[in-house]
């Protein structure tokens, strides 16, 4: 029997700060900091009823010494649970459950040169684990749109940093695996976050250079807590849980190993 | 004043009166992490068919004003994986288990009422109304007929009493209440989700992959309590009212319109623990209004 001792939580804004357009940071104040790995996320719910889902947000980095965790957010609209995040302030109570879901497997790095992949809002997972991994060789290639390149100083802290955007302002014009053969990069083992088409693409790439990869998905959610079925994934195999072709993101992902799902 | 929580429902007695609504509660595995098992009335669990269905493609869920919707289109694992794992994990705790059955045929419902004779759960909850699967399910849920005729083949095979779940996607409930109860049911459950739309207007496109999926939460709450009303003075059998259920309050209501016990779906998404907060304000309201059985909560009782 579990020891039902998880919770939905209160947890408090320490700071709230806006990064750049529609893109907002901000560390909550959480004992779920205690088990945070990189790769998980948060089950964020807003102050507003008439919004009864909460928002899976990915954690962007965990700070255990303070018991805090950072959440890298876009502000999908106006109206939308997140503008009401992004409008709360230093002090504020928000109501979240954390940590969740399974997170990068990244002490298989060790002695690998690596590409760690961010695309997007996939973009701040990564953070935590170029921060985390140790690694022989750390390449980090951050996909964007423009010359909005949030996080970047942050992540030059913490590996070799190749930058692509969509419009050719820094860095490799394209997306990141046009700034991975621009700068004939080569990896061991991949990490990656981000939209479903860079995912596909990298996908496709680790099968043709049989290179281990770990990706993070994404879908509509529910639950968050493996329940309620509304995020699956088509996998590979028959999955020991489902009884089905279906894993569902939030409990058995939402990493997975490239070749075990569909997408 | 100590109150006494326990209603019995078709001859089985639940601790309480507060249970889960299928498919929002998996076999309660996940949320056993959040509360204790034990503290619920009965358990209901995700709909089972005779075979493993993959359910429907995504996006599944949606977030509408004051509620979601949803087509998972009923993945289940199956009734062999569901008496080998869920039935074993759910009787480690102290609550009555509810088995969600669903089919595409009158032959699958019966395959798996028939299966679960044999196994040591307590009652049965035959799902006719999920709109989110092209056969079976609501085609037996929406037409009189049908539904006592579904009811009839069931019972046959049924050793545990029967609950038939009601849609209300349908022009008169009292008369589809009827019908299950000609055919034998047991007790009745409603209301299963109200089928809806949603739209981008950005992507101008569907929301949801299935197009249309069934709408829960406390948007829809006023509805199902009209129509447990409806259905609770059209049938002698016991009635379990859900819909939008996301409080105390809410469910007292639904106690109020007729209800002999509640089911709590939507709610556990927004707050894991709702369930147990229902059930301890159930107690709170008999003790404040001085009601000694759940039964005598009725409208027009006791002091104001």
């Amino acid at each position: 029997m579990a020891d039902n001792s998880r919770k939905k939580e209160r947890a408090v804004v320490f700071t709230q700060e806006r990064l750049t357009d529609g893109i907002f940071s901000m560390w909550l104040e959480t004992g779920a900091a205690k088990e945070a790995v990189p790769g998980q996320f948060i089950s964020m719910y807003t102050n507003d009823t008439s919004k009864l889902l909460p928002r899976p947000i990915s954690i962007c980095e965990i700070d255990k010494k303070n018991s805090r965790l950072r959440v890298v957010y876009r502000v999908t609209g106006e109206g939308t649970g997140t503008a009401q995040f992004s409008q709360m302030k230093a002090g504020d109570g928000i109501s979240i459950i954390a940590p969740l879901g399974n997170g990068f497997p990244y002490e298989k790095a060790k002695g690998k040169k690596a590409f760690l992949i961010g695309g997007g809002i996939g973009v701040p997972p990564v953070l935590e684990l170029a921060k985390q991994m140790k690694c022989e060789k750390k390449q980090i290639i951050v996909g964007y749109r423009d010359a909005h390149t949030f996080l970047r100083e942050e992540f030059e802290q913490n590996g070799e940093v190749y930058i692509s955007t969509e419009d050719g302002s820094v860095g490799t014009k394209g997306n990141v695996m046009d700034a991975v053969a621009e700068n004939s990069l080569k990896a061991d083992i991949i990490f990656a976050c981000g939209p479903a088409p860079m995912l596909r693409a990298i996908k496709k790439y680790a099968e043709e250079t049989k290179t281990e990869c770990y990706i993070s998905l994404e879908e509509r959610m529910a639950c968050g807590i493996g329940a309620c079925l509304g995020c699956v994934c088509q996998s590979k195999e028959k999955d020991a849980h489902s009884n089905v072709h279906n894993k569902r993101i939030c409990k058995d992902g939402p990493v997975f190993l490239s070749t075990e799902v569909e997408i | 004043m100590s109150v006494d929580m326990r209603v019995n429902i078709a001859g089985v007695e639940w601790k309480n009166p507060v249970t889960t609504a299928s498919g929002t509660f998996g076999s309660g595995a996940e949320f056993s992490e959040f509360i204790d098992l034990n503290k619920l009335g009965a358990v209901t669990t995700k709909g089972v068919a005779d075979i493993p269905w993959p359910g429907n493609p995504t996006p599944r869920v949606a977030e509408t004003y004051g509620g979601m919707m949803n087509a998972v289109g009923l993945q289940n694992p199956g009734i062999d994986m569901f008496c080998k794992r869920d039935i074993p994990f759910l009787k480690q705790y102290d609550t009555k288990i509810i088995v969600n059955v669903c089919g595409k045929s009158e032959e699958d419902y019966c395959q798996v009422v028939e299966r679960l004779s044999g196994e040591q759960v307590d009652m049965l909850e035959i799902n006719i109304s999920c709109p989110n699967v092209k056969e079976g399910g609501i085609a037996f849920g929406q037409d009189p007929k049908a539904a006592e005729s579904i009811t009839k083949a069931v019972k046959k095979y049924a050793k545990q009493p029967v609950i038939m779940k009601l849609s209300p996607n349908v022009t008169c409930i009292p008369d589809m209440a009827k019908a299950v109860e000609a055919g034998g049911a047991d007790a009745v459950s409603l209301i299963n989700t109200l089928t809806g739309m949603k739209i981008d207007i950005h992507k101008r496109a569907f929301v949801l992959a299935n197009k249309t999926g069934g709408v829960s939460g406390p948007a829809i709450h006023p509805i199902a309590v009209r129509m447990v009303y409806e259905a609770a003075h059209a049938v002698k059998v016991p009635v379990i009212g859900m819909g939008g259920i996301s409080g105390p309050e809410d469910a007292i209501e639904m106690l109020l319109a007729g209800a002999k016990a509640v089911s709590v779906g939507t709610a556990n998404f927004h707050n894991p623990a709702v369930t147990i907060e229902i059930v301890d304000g159930i107690r709170e309201y008999m003790e404040k209004y001085g009601f000694k059985t759940v039964a005598d909560i009725k409208l027009g009782t006791g002091y104001f």
